[in-house]
């Protein structure tokens, strides 16, 4: 029986994790992914769930600790964000490519400097290709889905690989919404007890983490690019079954208000939420304008996309991150890249808004979609656009 | 009789050798320099630790030389990670095999957690991760290989190069006499975690290594074994002088064997009249440099060390109150 509840999103997301009945935990505090933790160590400390949760001492102890766990066959499951992310950067290549099924919550945030505790995707772009499975979830349901979905996901055969699942720190990890709690019948019947493909056993002894040669060192890579790529079916057989359960569907790239649309803007997060109500006043002045929805950040979903843009003139992509001297935020430069086999395809324009918890309100994407259409006639003048920045 | 009494066990050393196991765990084949000390010393600790053990082992000579894909030269199961994290990856797979058995998804006695690394991946940049992990109480055993400098990216100096000793980052020259500092004392350092078992030891004094390693993975709780490994790369040494260094970096109190149990030292070879640590440095070309003051010097510094030592030995407290994490865990 499904139960709705008004919770904070950090604990329904601890939630999960105790429907998912994770086995090891491994996590080392920042805000503001602190919630999750807390509240897990907290039900792992009145045995509410049968775990051995690690009280690491840094966000590099802990992925490597998840490791550990993962090797030794234990469902495994952390959280951090921003500067902990960062830290953690080296080991999380070697987690992917070792193939641990590992979930991870990133609560994202802006990476120092400035230090800011607050919003923005700066983080998750940094770990842009560490070859683990990305989803964004846009509200405390998605959030809570995707954490449990995550784990089948992950630990299918011909999946085996870390997932992430990002949600905006604070805007989304401390607000209490009101969503609807899978019960744990439904739950173990979707996510069968976790059995490890490949585990640390004496009776089995094998070698994980041999070095590569120049002769071999490619053939790895390729074969994670196609594990990597070929779990999009997968992802997709998960969500539909999750679906069919709860009645809640998600795809790569979700259509608000699409049809007939000339202008699209394209958002991630929880961005997209405000960004709806943007475009139902806009649709209601006569602006045809819709929104994208990137759920689906690793594997990329292209043939979604380069569908899903089909006969705009103009696509608006809203990045929450700036990639430094390059060309716009990383979110821009991978949809035109995706779009540049099509013909015809729309113009892109990249917007950068919300860095660092600045406040991206409704009107916000409105003024965007009126600047945008303005410049695209123009040229556009820039390669990208800064919204909103003083001085 | 105490089956780890190392002291009664040196007396037995021609017989005794023939209990020490016979199968190999760690397999010929590697790829090590003629006359490691650290491979020496691979293949003791893996016949120490037995068949239900599981290694997690840093970046460093002896992952390098043994794991190159698709071969390996490991017979327990091995994992390697990063350089710097090997004591959390220890912790993760100790904490993992508890969970599993106390869900009832572990089939026998859970295995020994083994971590391993150099004295780079211990004592500088995996310092962090090894604390955590001996203050967390996790039940494993840590072994740092210490050849006293980074070896696998060329000899560079790290905190446990000796004093005076050449490296390709501690140069003498003009201004330097090479490695300008005293060598960090790792063993006191994991003694103040207060941990169950801490041990030294070396691959020329056999038994005394086996027996410690042996009681530091049936030790519950988190054990230390800091086993100094000759390297005749980095030591410029000749290739058929590993054993005999060993032996003369005891001999000269410049690497005293002894053991901290519950926080009591013990010197396990007792040397009674050191020789002095000319005999040891002058087979050496890292140390080739030294002149007369220098070496004067660090023999001073050797006896005011071993005299500490052997204070602490003589001490009627354990270094730290007798609560160990067996008990805390009981
Ligand atoms: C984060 C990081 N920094 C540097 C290196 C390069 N590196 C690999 S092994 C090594 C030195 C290993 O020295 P030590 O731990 O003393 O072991 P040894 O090779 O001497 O046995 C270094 C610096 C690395 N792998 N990772
Ligand atoms: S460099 Fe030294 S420690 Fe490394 S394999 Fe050679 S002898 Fe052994």
């Amino acid at each position: 029986m499904a139960k709705r509840v008004g919770i904070e999103v950090s604990l329904a997301v601890s939630h999960a994790v105790q429907l998912a009945r994770a086995e090891a935990i491994a996590a080392y505090p920042i805000t503001p992914q602190t919630h999750i933790v807390e509240h897990l160590s907290s039900l792992v400390a009145n045995a509410e769930l049968e775990a051995e949760f690690i009280n690491v001492e840094s966000e590099h102890s802990a992925i490597s600790a998840c490791i550990g766990t993962s090797a030794a066959g234990a469902r495994t499951y952390t959280a951090t964000s921003s500067q902990g992310l960062a830290l953690m950067h080296e080991i999380l290549f070697i987690a992917s490519a070792m193939r641990f099924p590992i979930v991870m919550t990133v609560a994202n945030r802006a990476l120092s400097g400035p230090l800011s505790i607050w919003n923005d995707h700066s983080d998750i772009m940094g770990a842009r290709d560490i070859g683990w499975i990305q989803v964004f979830v846009q509200n405390g349901q998605e959030a809570f889905d995707h954490t449990i979905m995550a784990f089948k996901i992950a630990e299918h055969r011909r999946v085996l690989l870390p997932m992430i699942v990002n949600l905006d720190g604070f805007i989304l990890s401390h607000v209490v919404e009101a969503l609807e709690f899978t019960d744990q019948d439904t739950v173990d019947r979707f996510l069968p007890p976790y059995h490890p493909w490949h585990q640390l056993d004496p009776k089995k002894p094998v070698t994980m983490g041999a070095f590569g040669m120049p002769e071999i060192f490619a053939e790895f890579k390729m074969k994670h690019q196609v594990t990597l790529m070929n779990s999009y079916d997968q992802i997709m057989k998960v969500w539909q079954e999750w679906g069919q359960l709860t009645g809640r569907d998600y795809h790569p790239v979700e259509h608000y208000k699409t049809e007939g649309a000339k202008i699209l803007l394209l958002t991630m997060g929880c961005l997209s939420e405000v960004a709806e109500i943007a475009v139902d006043e806009l649709r209601d002045a006569g602006v045809p304008v819709g929104l994208l929805k990137l759920r689906l950040w690793r594997p990329f979903p292209f043939a979604a996309l380069r569908e899903a843009v089909n006969g705009a003139e103009l696509l608006i992509v809203c990045d929450r991150a700036l990639s430094v001297g390059g060309p716009g935020g990383p979110v821009l430069s991978e949809v035109r890249s995706v779009l540049y086999p099509l013909s015809p395809q729309p113009k892109v324009l990249g917007y950068i808004i919300g860095l660092g918890g600045r406040d991206v309100p409704p009107e916000d994407f409105k003024e965007i979609v009126a600047q945008a259409q303005a410049e695209a006639e123009l040229g556009p003048r820039q390669e990208f656009y800064m919204y909103g920045v003083r001085g | 009789m105490d089956k780890f009494d190392v002291a009664s066990s040196q007396k037995y050393d021609v017989y005794a050798s023939r209990l020490l196991p016979k199968e190999e765990y760690f397999t010929s084949g590697h790829r090590s320099c003629q006359g490691c000390g650290e491979a020496l010393a691979v293949r003791w600790v893996c016949k120490a630790i037995g068949k239900n053990a599981v290694i997690a082992h840093a970046t460093g000579c002896m992952e390098i030389v043994s794991s190159g894909f698709p071969q390996t030269a490991w017979v327990q199961p091995w994992i390697h990670v990063a350089f710097e994290n090997t004591a959390a990856v220890a912790s993760g797979l100790e904490a993992g095999y508890k969970i599993l058995a106390r869900k009832g998804k572990l089939a026998g006695h859970p295995p020994k957690v083994v971590a391993m690394g150099g004295d780079g991946g211990t004592s500088d940049i995996g310092l962090q991760a090894l604390s955590g992990a001996m203050e967390r109480g996790h039940d494993f055993t840590y072994i740092c290989w210490d050849n006293e400098a980074y070896m696998n990216t060329g000899i560079q100096r790290s905190s446990s190069t000796p004093y005076g000793a050449m490296t390709t980052t501690s140069p003498p020259g003009k201004r330097s006499i090479g490695q300008p500092t005293w060598k960090k004392n790792m063993v006191a350092i994991a003694v103040a975690h207060g941990i169950p078992y801490v041990a030294t030891a070396c691959p020329s004094y056999l038994f005394d290594l086996y027996f410690k390693v042996k009681r530091a993975v049936e030790t519950p709780g988190p054990a230390y074994i800091h086993i100094l490994s000759v390297c005749p790369t980095g030591w410029r040494s000749a290739t058929d002088l590993t054993v005999r260094l060993g032996r003369l970096a005891v001999e000269t109190g410049v690497f005293p064997l002894y053991e901290v149990v519950d926080g009591r030292y013990r010197l396990t070879i007792e040397i009674p009249k050191l020789r002095p640590v000319k005999d040891y440095l002058r087979l050496q070309g890292r140390f080739r440099h030294l002149r007369e003051p220098e070496i004067e010097f660090i023999q001073r510094q050797v006896l005011a060390h071993y005299d500490l030592l052997l204070k602490k030995c003589a001490a009627p407290y354990p270094e730290f109150p007798p609560l160990s994490h067996a008990e805390e865990g009981a």
